[in-house]
């Protein structure tokens, strides 16, 4: 997914908050992530020395990171797999479509992997005439509707179940048209049966990585559905595509950060499924992949060490930042334009395709700090946002409208005896304007407030002309 | 008036008393002078002689938020030598306090003459309740408030400063008063300083589930501590066609909610 | 390695040590990243399963309950058979089942149930696999699951119930001690192919956030904890 719609956010946000059925489903995160978080928290009276341990870790690995990388190639190789070093995401997709045709393979199967939406994978393969099948219940619903995830580990979070079952109903071929496929059940039972087809047939097995064990050369990802385990067991290659971040030391090191990863995601206390791959199958085994390649992605993220994003490299993919977000909340996933939704979309995205493509994200926020109260690896995202908007400060990218406006403010407000003056002026005005009711439906060159609300008129006078009155009298 | 302002520290104040400046903020200044006598009166009932810089205006922050850290500067800077004799810096707002105290660090993080100045007022800076409660010992206020009310924790005091249970305890002594807590009261209300007009329409979804939450605890006022949250969720409830009143927390604890009407008018209560 | 692949090495790593402000030449290790991978640190580990060894037995149990598996404790081995026979029963289950080629499993005496037995890697048709773990986690009652040629993979995740026997000394309290149980049996740095972690049957909550067992995987985790220790 290379080309964003990033830069219309304010349609795509205007959109969303007037799909009815998005807004239902928006409606659904307290319920189905927040509450459980915070049950799964309050069984866990070590979460925040967890949470300390788990952004040290990273911190320390991101410190040495050529070190820990090249342990871990070190490793995979002497495993019998196979690392590639990918500066972009043409390489990356290159490299996995070399793979492909070595194989000489006609299907492609797909785990759930976030990095294989940043290189827009699907699409590309598809055009080289390869099978690509989305494996994971909510990548596979999204794929046959042709849509972007709208969220990161709940990727079809905004269709409804009776939407599902029109693109079932269209896709699955050679079935009963009047079979009932009214309840989540019918559904899954269905997706289930078709996909054992897939599975069986497929010659490579793409996966995503949420860790990547320097010890050991291990790759790890974490599921619900089993899709992830299938996808890579049947096909005859495992290819797992991560972004160089995902490294970390060792295996106990994971299992610090997996301690937060589910808890602070689905509120589970560990996923149904931790799955630790290593090299290809081995003498004697009886099933498991031929062959085994690590995709390692670059794709801007090397970068971001050392300068003030570096600690958005820590990320873990959680989700708790969007789940909690009240603007994630009100326009959904689509809005944000690109791969990553969220305060953790707003901080990577312009990092990845560049501030003057994303400048909106880091803006869409009113640094409510929620995010950075959940985050597990607790990311400072609300002031990594404030460094985006100070680039795009800097690089006169914001709307002139505004920029004059911050400086003629700033002007007025660096001069107080005439900034006295013009409020107190204002506070007249307003208030004979707000009249008996106190309150100012319309203004001129306000419409950004008056359009959604009332302004609530002043009380008159300024607090400090009143206070200088009240002084004078006292003295007097 | 139960307090105890004994402990609080008052070294360069000829009296026993705690030498408070009074930072009104930019908000409470132009749109409501009442909280800023509120603030007044609830300091000096605590023991503390309060003085107000007449040449403040604001902490910066509208710049700071948009990326304009030089404009920024130039409204802060001059904050830090009108404070520099006082004991304590108070506000009557979460989120001026914690810009004061949370981002002047940063903001003049490579300025070498201002550092230690800058570090200084932020160790005194505290927003008005939790200074209440947590520096002069308040346990309750002599106030009076027949009716309920609902809180919202607005969110830079809350997530910056901690300020949750501070206000609470002080409402709690007010007779008379019940409070009724939001479903979700912690949710930030839309406001986000220039967010409200960049992205109206998803501020406005925000303060729309505010209202809506607001509207079903079946309190008689909406309280908060931030005049910025304040102006809002008032502006919504009007437009809602709802005359809820809505006030600051000083003015409840302060007993001033006769000496005006409620923010956007309404003087039911 | 191609040669694309081995300038991005060097192009990437060389980002990475400028930008970490330590010039762009390779350079040794720090003795701090030396002794992490040689001796892995645990790090904090939760005090609910630092507990005595019977207690972990109880929240092992527990916790394996808590996330829809079902739990079955037996005094020996020689009960499993028809343990497993009473579990199909009672859950309408075909009496066909595959079984690990693991002598530990398939050296039972299967001839005393009406079961059908065979055992080897899981197909498209096998609705019940026996497996055995390599430990137990009490911390959130996971099972560890390592692949090798006497525990095929895929029958870990093809057949509809999936059942596992563990035996109570190879319980532990949390995942760290598993590691060092790792590194002592197959050596340091040493992984099977698939080291998986189970806790519950596959599920998934892709439709409107409802949460359903068995997604992909098993639909059923049955487990049975057999005691080996006096």
């Amino acid at each position: 997914m290379e080309q964003s719609t990033s830069p219309k956010f304010k349609q795509n946000a205007h959109h969303a908050l007037h799909d009815a059925s998005l807004q239902r489903a928006l409606g659904r995160l307290k319920t189905g992530f927040k509450d459980k978080r915070l049950a799964a928290i309050a069984d866990m009276p070590e979460f925040e020395q967890l949470r300390d341990t788990a952004r040290d870790i990273k911190n320390h690995t991101l410190a040495n990171l050529d070190h820990y990388l090249t342990a871990f190639e070190a490793n995979v190789i002497a495993n019998g797999g196979h690392v590639h070093w990918c500066a972009d995401a043409e390489e990356a997709r290159q490299t996995v479509l070399k793979i492909c045709q070595d194989k000489k393979a006609k299907s492609v199967l797909k785990g759930k992997s976030m990095i294989s939406e940043e290189i827009g994978l699907n699409a590309f393969l598809e055009k080289q005439d390869l099978k690509v099948v989305e494996t994971d219940l909510g990548e596979y619903i999204i794929q046959l509707r042709n849509e972007p995830p709208s969220h990161i580990i709940a990727p079809a979070i905004h269709v409804h179940k009776e939407q599902v079952a029109d693109s079932f109903r269209q896709t699955h071929k050679g079935r009963d048209i009047n079979r009932p496929l009214d309840e989540p059940r019918d559904l899954l039972d269905e997706a289930r049966e078709v996909m054992r087809e897939h599975f069986f047939a497929a010659d490579v097995g793409i996966t995503g990585a949420n860790f990547l064990i320097a010890e050991t050369g291990t790759s790890v990802i974490v599921t619900n559905e089993g899709n992830g385990d299938l996808t890579q067991t049947l096909s005859k290659v495992h290819i797992a595509i991560a972004s160089l971040e995902k490294v970390v030391p060792t295996l106990e090191d994971a299992s610090s950060i997996l301690r937060v990863l589910a808890r602070s995601a689905t509120g589970q206390e560990m996923s149904s499924y931790t799955t630790f791959s290593t090299g290809p199958k081995r003498d004697g085994d009886l099933d498991g992949p031929e062959d085994y390649h690590v995709i390692l992605l670059d794709n801007g993220r090397s970068n971001m060490l050392g300068t003030e994003f570096q600690e958005m490299l820590r990320c873990i993919r959680c989700a708790a930042c969007m789940n909690h977000c009240p603007v994630y909340g009100a326009v959904g996933g689509h809005a944000y334009g690109w791969v990553y939704p969220g305060p953790m979309g707003s901080v990577l995205t312009p990092s990845l395709i560049g501030v003057d493509e994303a400048g909106h994200l880091p803006n869409a926020s009113t640094f409510c700090g929620k995010c950075e109260e959940v985050c597990p690896m607790r990311i400072p995202l609300p002031k990594m946002m404030r460094h985006w908007r100070e680039r795009e400060f800097e690089k006169h990218l914001g709307p002139q409208s505004m920029r004059f406006g911050i400086r003629l403010w700033a002007w007025f407000a660096s001069r107080p005896a005439l900034y006295g003056k013009a409020t107190g002026l204002a506070a007249r005005i307003l208030k004979s304007i707000g009249g008996r009711k106190q309150k100012i439906g319309k203004l001129p060159l306000a419409s950004g407030w008056t359009d959604i609300r009332d302004l609530p008129a002043p009380q008159g006078k300024t607090f400090k002309q009143l206070w200088a009155e009240q002084q004078a009298a006292k003295k007097a | 008036m139960s307090f105890a302002p004994s402990s609080a520290s008052s070294a360069s104040s000829p009296s026993s008393k705690p030498r408070v400046g009074l930072f009104v903020t930019c908000l409470v200044d132009m749109f409501r002078p009442t909280v800023g006598f509120s603030a007044v009166k609830l300091l000096e009932e605590a023991g503390c002689v309060v003085d107000v810089p007449m040449e403040q205006v604001c902490c910066g922050q509208p710049a700071f938020n948009s990326g304009d850290l030089e404009s920024a500067r130039k409204v802060a800077r001059p904050l830090i030598a009108m404070f520099e004799n006082h004991d304590y810096v108070v506000a009557p707002s979460g989120s001026c306090a914690g810009m004061m105290i949370k981002h002047f660090p940063e903001l003049f993080a490579n300025d070498l003459e201002l550092a230690e100045p800058v570090r200084a007022l932020a160790g005194k800076t505290w927003e008005l309740v939790s200074f209440l409660t947590d520096v002069m010992k308040l346990d309750g206020v002599a106030a009076a408030f027949e009716g309920s009310i609902t809180y919202h924790d607005s969110c830079s005091g809350l997530r910056e400063l901690k300020v949750k249970e501070q206000p609470r305890k002080l409402l709690r002594s007010v007779k008379g008063l019940e409070i009724r807590e939001l479903q979700e009261p912690e949710t930030c209300c839309g406001f986000g300083g220039t967010f409200c007009v960049k992205y109206p329409e998803i501020s406005g979804k925000m303060v729309g589930d505010k209202t809506t939450d607001i509207k079903n605890s079946g309190a008689d006022m909406l309280v908060a501590g931030d005049m910025g949250c304040l102006l809002n969720m008032a502006g919504k409830l009007r437009r809602e066609g709802s005359d809820m009143e809505v006030r600051h927390v000083a003015e409840v604890l302060a007993d001033m909610t006769m000496a005006a009407p409620g923010i956007a008018g309404s003087e039911k209560g | 390695m191609n040669q694309s692949s081995s300038s991005s090495r060097n192009a990437i790593l060389g980002r990475i040590r400028k930008n970490l402000g330590r010039g762009s030449g390779p350079r040794d290790a720090p003795a701090e990243v030396v002794a992490r991978l040689a001796n892995p640190p645990r790090n904090i580990m939760p005090a609910r399963a630092q507990i005595d060894h019977d207690a972990q037995l109880d929240l092992f149990v527990s916790m394996a309950k808590g996330v829809a598996a079902s739990v079955t404790r037996l005094e020996n081995m020689d009960g499993v058979p028809a343990e497993i026979s009473r579990y199909l029963a009672e859950h309408n289950q075909p009496a066909v089942v595959r079984l690990a080629p693991d002598a530990a499993i398939t050296g039972l005496d299967w001839a005393k149930t009406t079961l059908e037995i065979s055992s080897g890697v899981a197909g498209p048709h096998d609705m019940v696999s026996v497996t055995s773990a390599f430990a137990g986690v009490a911390e959130t009652g996971s099972l560890m699951l390592r692949s090798g040629p006497d525990q095929p993979y895929t029958l870990n995740m093809l057949p509809d119930t999936h059942i596992v026997v563990v035996k109570t000394s190879q319980v532990v309290g949390t995942y760290e001690e598993v590691w060092s149980l790792q590194r002592q049996d197959q050596g340091r740095g040493t992984m099977p192919r698939t080291f998986l972690w189970v806790t519950g049957p596959s599920r998934t909550g892709d439709i409107e956030q409802t949460i359903q067992l068995g997604a992909h995987g098993p639909r059923r985790l049955h487990i049975v904890l057999v005691n080996d220790e006096t």
